[in-house]
């Protein structure tokens, strides 16, 4: 029953948006054509309306929920916390010297120092081995799987991986066993303090390997077999021709793995809240600008410092983009 | 030459294996132990590990038999029998009737009480109890045993959450936010995407370079203000704020960047032979893109629409900020959440709670893989 009203609103935004296109797509025609259904000697306005009708709802929805708010959030985070009163930078003085928000940066500095390199040096290497095996095509779906988990559930997983029992009980949480296995002592493993950052790291990490995987595998296929085979001849060994010859051939395909997973790192948000709620010293910026979206009835000049700390760092990323984008477009 | 170039190549390739084994075998355990673990019994699972799950147990228990009003006469001879246990499959190694004594008598023997009564106890649960007098207790006498578990699988964990704590629930609110949040933003960005590909209007490079741009934009930088126009708008009308409508034109706005610059690429590489010829025949913008570039653009649209939908019923940021906690907007992610908070140390209900949450998207994921990973490698490998 519940479902037939989700069915029931797909079909009516199915139907309003073939309404609208149609319609207007309609209305276009009869005001620029004959009777015959000719199109007449105005058509150049039709041509120059035309676009706009295709444009409209996207660009619609790409003002209200993008560009208007990126707007906004730069300009509330020189509000005060109920976004009436101008107080200049008062917010990031108040931000710079926040013990909580200086381990988050901290931390975030972190993640972002660990996490998309190890993803990329996991799957560079899981490419590779992948490529040379026969059943590499069954080994990448099940190193991509984890990109189809939520990140709570993720944490969920790991959280049972992490599990801790007390000093004297038997571990059900699969690294404390191991941990005992060796004779080693069994840990609250995220209750750690400094250590648990990395132990969360590792959820992301496993999520993501998968994504960085599978875009070096496409890549390295991409590399024409000669240079391979003329390395080959030259003496050089497979492990040399991995990192001489391959890795420089896909440089531009790990650039963007790279700022990809990046991007991903300095929005880390649920994995954190899952996991700690930002206790134990683990707190990121994400969770800090959610918690402060909240805290005492909400605070928007300080939430919107702490969104636009991710946004001024992912800034350089943005330029990179376009500037990449610019030359590609030259090219095509 | 050639024969000790084999040589090494097949080397290599044995080594490649077994390292790649260890990686695989790295990154399946963690799912494998949650699945495993969501079938197993509550009482197990809270005290012994999940690769435990297969192997027998030994465990200490008591039970208590039948009183007097139990009792049959047998001729000279009254008899209290019963079996302890409901179901199979325990098997009964030792029992006794002392806790500090376990293995005073093997099953199937006979037990001699002070009182002259006998009582055996066999390895399957049942009990006999012959006495010369009539029985006069009230209560059941307790009898120690140690029984052998065998591993046990059930769908109880499944059964609880999706009743009792209100899973199941939660799963249909995620279809009702992720099925139209998919379906809408494709629509929109299908046609915004064949006008930037092949229609000339003034400022059409200019938007799509900021389109470009707010594909990295962070979420995070939307919420505030956002949050404030629905509070607006939902104060104005007299309705919630939080409301499914909401959610989903977040959604739509959202993933619109992505939607675009992905169909625009695709839609864009199409011959333009076929489109200048059907110009050329008189076929207006409308009739091209619905009758040829559509079809077309058939891969692209499944690519994004994975991504859409992973994305979807995976978020858990957007469903907080513009969906409430009541039983009917709560998604699963969010009830993922709560529960990891309330019932922390209830692995039985978090493992089959997950376990839900992630099946729909593993299920997508493995059907459609191909298209999955040809949207990824779509603009982010360099020819």
């Amino acid at each position: 029953m519940q479902l037939f009203d989700a069915l029931l609103a797909v079909m009516v935004g199915i139907g309003v948006c073939v309404l609208y296109y149609t319609g207007t797509n309609f209305l276009l025609d009869r005001i620029f054509s004959d009777k015959n259904g000719f199109l007449t000697g105005k058509d150049r306005w039709y041509n120059a309306i035309q676009p706009w009708i295709f444009l409209a709802p996207a660009l619609f929805f790409l003002g209200v929920y993008l560009v208007y708010p990126v707007y906004e959030t730069f300009r509330l985070s020189f509000f005060n916390f109920g976004g009436f009163e101008f107080v200049g930078f008062k917010n990031y003085l108040w931000a710079y010297e926040n013990p909580e928000f200086q381990q988050a940066v901290l931390n975030n500095l972190l993640w972002l120092l660990f996490v998309p390199i190890l993803c990329v040096i996991l799957g560079l290497i899981t490419a590779r081995l992948a490529d040379n095996v026969r059943w590499g095509t069954i080994a990448k779906s099940l190193i991509f799987m984890p990109m189809a988990i939520s990140f709570v559930g993720a944490s969920v997983i790991w959280k049972f991986v992490y599990d801790y029992r007390g000093p004297d009980s038997e571990q059900i949480g699969s690294l404390n066993a191991i941990v005992m296995l060796f004779g080693a002592e069994t840990q609250a493993w995220i209750t750690l303090p400094f250590w648990n950052n990395f132990f969360l790291m590792v959820i992301l990490i496993w999520i993501q390997t998968g994504f960085a995987m599978v875009i070096f595998s496409a890549a390295l296929r991409g590399i024409p077999e000669e240079t391979l085979e003329a390395a080959r001849i030259d003496g050089a060994n497979e492990i040399q021709i991995f990192l001489k010859i391959m890795i420089p051939q896909i440089l531009s395909t790990v650039m963007v793995v790279w700022t990809t997973i990046t991007i991903i790192v300095l929005k880390i948000f649920d994995i954190v809240l899952a996991m700690t709620n930002g206790q134990w010293n683990t707190e990121v910026l994400a969770n800090l600008m959610f918690d402060w979206m909240f805290r005492g009835g909400g605070d928007s000049g300080r939430g919107s410092v702490m969104a636009m700390m991710i946004m001024i760092a992912v800034i350089p990323i943005m330029v990179w983009n376009i500037r990449n984008f610019r030359k590609e477009e030259q090219v095509r | 030459m050639i024969s000790l170039y084999i040589k090494r190549l097949s080397f290599g390739q044995v080594l490649s294996s077994i390292l790649l084994l260890f990686l695989v075998l790295l990154w399946i355990v963690p799912t494998v132990g949650l699945f495993v673990s969501s079938f197993r019994d509550k009482d197990q699972l809270a005290i012994t590990g999940w690769w435990t799950a297969l192997s027998t147990t030994e465990r200490n228990e008591f039970r208590r038999t039948g009183t007097k009003d139990d009792q049959v006469q047998l001729g000279e001879k009254y008899i209290i029998s019963g079996n302890f246990f409901d179901a199979g499959g325990k098997i009964i190694q030792t029992f006794s009737t002392s806790f500090k004594n376990l293995t005073e008598y093997n099953s199937g023997e006979t037990a001699k009480f002070k009182d002259g009564s006998l009582f055996t106890l066999h390895a399957n649960g049942e009990y006999q109890w012959f006495s010369n007098t009539p029985f006069k207790h009230k209560r059941g006498k307790r009898v120690f045993y140690v029984a052998k578990v065998p591993p046990t699988f059930s769908l109880d964990n499944y059964r609880e959450v999706l009743k009792a704590e209100g899973v199941g629930q939660s799963f249909i609110n995620t279809l009702k936010v992720t099925i139209p949040a998919t379906v809408i933003p494709i629509m929109i960005a299908s046609f915004a995407a064949y006008a930037f590909a092949w229609m000339k209007f003034p400022g059409r490079q200019f938007l799509f370079v900021t389109v470009v741009g707010l594909l990295v934009v962070p979420l995070q930088m939307s919420l505030i203000p956002l949050l404030s126009i629905y509070n607006e708008i939902g104060n104005y009308f007299g309705v919630s704020a939080k409301s499914y409508p909401g959610i989903w034109f977040a959604h739509t706005g959202f993933g619109l960047p992505l939607a675009i610059y992905l169909l625009r690429n695709y839609i864009g590489s199409l011959p333009r032979e076929i489109i200048e010829s059907a110009r050329m025949d008189g076929a207006t913008h409308m009739q091209i893109f619905s009758r040829i570039v559509l079809p077309l653009s058939v891969p692209a649209l499944a690519s994004f629409c994975i991504f859409q939908f992973l994305w979807v019923w995976n978020d858990l940021l957007v469903a907080l900020v513009f969906l409430g906690k009541k039983d009917d907007q709560i998604v699963l992610t969010s009830k993922l959440r709560e529960l990891l908070g309330s019932r922390g140390d209830n692995w039985e209900i978090l493992t089959s709670s997950a376990f839900i949450s992630i099946i729909i998207p593993l299920i997508v994921f493995f059907a459609l893989q191909r298209y999955f990973v040809r949207g990824l490698v779509t603009g982010s490998v360099k020819s």
